[in-house]
């Protein structure tokens, strides 16, 4: 609790930083509409405009400045643009609304979540077997790895439409894609966690005689949880940004992704602005119900970090 | 004919690796790199047969010795759209959002509220979904490469910075008295031990942020690029329904995020190499 004040300093710091970009961002535009409501602006053309920056604009005509901040259309929205936007497309519209941000938030939460279990029971089960065969560690795990570093969430978009031609449409194929992002970090902690038992424990499990079952449910699961709950933190904001990714240039304009690019290409910022920022609140939120969960947890298992 | 030969080089590739893994050179370095080498070739194997013994089209999924005939065949202009994505776009993005997360770290851990504020703000934004800002900085800075630089940017500056303000935390209190009885000033306490004992943390968000890096780049281009560029050519690609051009990119996408990834590491192993993780 005591990092609260100095969170909520950085946090006003960047909100004040937007605040002061907003004016010379969005000022050749109300420079211009201005202009055409009659108002005299200075420099008269709209040509010598774009030859000075924004900050001087602003600093030669200080009477608009104020109209920056409620453009219609603007460049950079301001704060609270997007936060009326936000509240009137999540509170106001009706949630089977296509105008309503909490249906475009479902589009992209069903997926993201089918395809988090997918990944991570596959991904689990897999580090089981890493674990448990040397042929599987020794073949699986360097791709595991290596598959880490392939930028694939830029293919996202492909990869639907290909699985849409193949007649699997709907929230499967995004789900595929969720999983294949939760899997490799499942996999990879999941395997450090369940190695994380030291020589020492793994010899008193023998000398208690248990069998290899017995070592995996008492010994090596319990001592993976801590690993386990990592993974899963990175896997659902991965799987989040994987299907966010592959709504963006998808021929169906809905959830998250979809919302960016209406607001990107019928000149709405202010939609794309509130999908964005309510596709980082839904990121948060999953991050934190997980923290949540891995505090508890951590707490009864007698594993919480002091 | 071809899925039966398919299932006989599974269960070939398989019996090998069991032999070798479990044989008595099972811990050698070079049964450690001919395992994953054999699994890698089998899958590939399977891949080419499969397609060819169920006869699936191309045109969704072509086999992999057509891939490698469009990658040997289309050289420069795979190489044009590499310098254009990894070298302008990706490189120099991750050059200046390494170079402003490293400044606003330093800046900040000189003072203890900044550091307790930037910490969980700093990792609260790596978690969120930032490509999602490619559609707006592509409309700001135009089409060229240096929107994508900003992407870049603005993705690998969270991660670095987390991780070099969590390392520039990272001395002991004997480690900060002994500078102090050197009579060692701000500087020359942040030079000589600081930065250096917050190394491998920093290298740690370097190796996070550089398949975001590549990320950054591909997806931005997908909302405005010049006619060259890897991301530009995947979606050109694949509205030409030409995929084995597409996996071509895929290719150059691996290899070039591996090797970045494979970079950062060799620097790490040579600067860090006085860690214990790196003995």
């Amino acid at each position: 609790m005591k990092s609260v004040v100095p969170v909520l300093t950085v946090v006003l710091a960047v909100l004040g930083i937007w605040l002061l970009a907003v004016v010379p961002m969005n000022m050749h535009l109300v420079a211009d509409q201005a202009q055409r409501s009659g108002v005299a602006v200075q420099p008269d053309t709209a040509r010598e405009r774009q030859e000075v920056s924004g900050l001087a604009l602003a600093l030669r005509n200080p009477g608009i400045i104020a109209q920056t901040y409620t453009a219609k259309r603007p460049r950079l929205p301001s704060p609270h643009q997007v936060a009326g936007e936000m509240y009137e497309t999540i509170f106001e519209k009706r949630i089977t609304s296509k105008r309503s941000l909490v249906y475009h938030g479902w589009v992209t939460l069903a997926p993201t979540l089918l395809g988090f279990v997918i990944g991570t029971g596959l991904g689990i089960m897999l580090a089981v077997g890493i674990v448990y065969s040397r042929v599987m560690d020794r073949s699986v795990m360097p791709w595991a790895i290596v598959s880490q570093t392939i930028p694939i969430v830029a293919l996202a978009p492909m990869v639907i439409v290909v699985l849409g031609s193949m007649g699997v449409q709907g929230l499967l194929p995004k789900a595929l894609i969720a999983a294949y992002l939760s899997f490799f970090p499942v996999v990879v902690g999941m395997v450090k966690g369940l190695r994380s038992p030291s020589a020492m424990q793994l010899d008193l499990m023998r000398t208690y005689n248990a069998s290899s079952s017995q070592g995996f449910w008492a010994l090596r699961l319990p001592a993976s949880t801590p690993y386990l709950f990592t993974s899963l933190k990175i896997g659902i904001s991965a799987s989040l940004v994987g299907t966010i990714v592959a709504e963006l240039p998808s021929p169906v304009k809905a959830g998250f992704g979809g919302r960016m690019l209406v607001g990107d290409q019928y000149g709405q910022p202010l939609v794309s602005w509130a999908a964005l920022f309510a596709a980082a609140l839904t990121a948060a939120a999953l991050v934190g119900v997980f923290s949540a969960i891995e505090r508890a947890t951590l707490r009864r298992m007698g594993m919480a970090p002091v | 004919m071809m899925v039966a030969l398919a299932c006989v080089v599974w269960v070939a590739g398989w019996w090998v690796n069991v032999r070798l893994a479990n044989g008595p050179a099972g811990d050698a370095r070079w049964v450690k790199m001919l395992v994953p080498a054999i699994f890698g070739l089998t899958v590939l194997m399977m891949w080419e047969l499969l397609v060819r013994g169920f006869g699936i089209s191309p045109i969704l999924l072509p086999p992999p010795s057509a891939i490698g005939v469009r990658l040997a065949g289309e050289v420069p202009t795979l190489w044009a759209d590499f310098r254009q994505t990894v070298l302008k776009g990706a490189l120099t993005g991750y050059l200046a959002g390494m170079v402003a997360a490293f400044a606003v770290a330093v800046l900040a851990d000189r003072s203890e509220f900044l550091t307790r504020g930037i910490l969980p703000v700093g990792s609260f934004m790596a978690a969120l979904p930032i490509v999602g800002t490619a559609p707006i900085l592509v409309k700001w800075l135009g089409s060229g490469w240096e929107s994508k630089a900003a992407v870049v940017a603005v993705m690998v500056f969270f991660p670095i910075l987390v991780n070099t303000v969590a390392g520039l935390k990272d001395t002991s209190a004997m480690q900060r008295d002994l500078m102090r009885t050197y009579a060692a000033g701000y500087w020359a306490t942040l030079f000589k031990l600081r930065l250096p004992a917050a190394l491998p943390f920093m290298f740690n968000g370097l190796k996070i942020a550089t398949t975001l890096a590549l990320i950054g780049a591909i997806v931005a281009e997908f909302f405005g690029s010049p006619t060259v560029g890897m991301g530009f050519r995947i979606s050109t690609s694949f509205g030409q329904l030409a995929l084995d051009m597409l996996w071509a990119e895929i290719v150059v996408a691996a290899l070039a995020g591996s090797g970045f990834y494979g970079l950062v590491v060799w620097l790490e192993k040579r600067v860090t190499f006085w860690h214990p993780s790196q003995r």
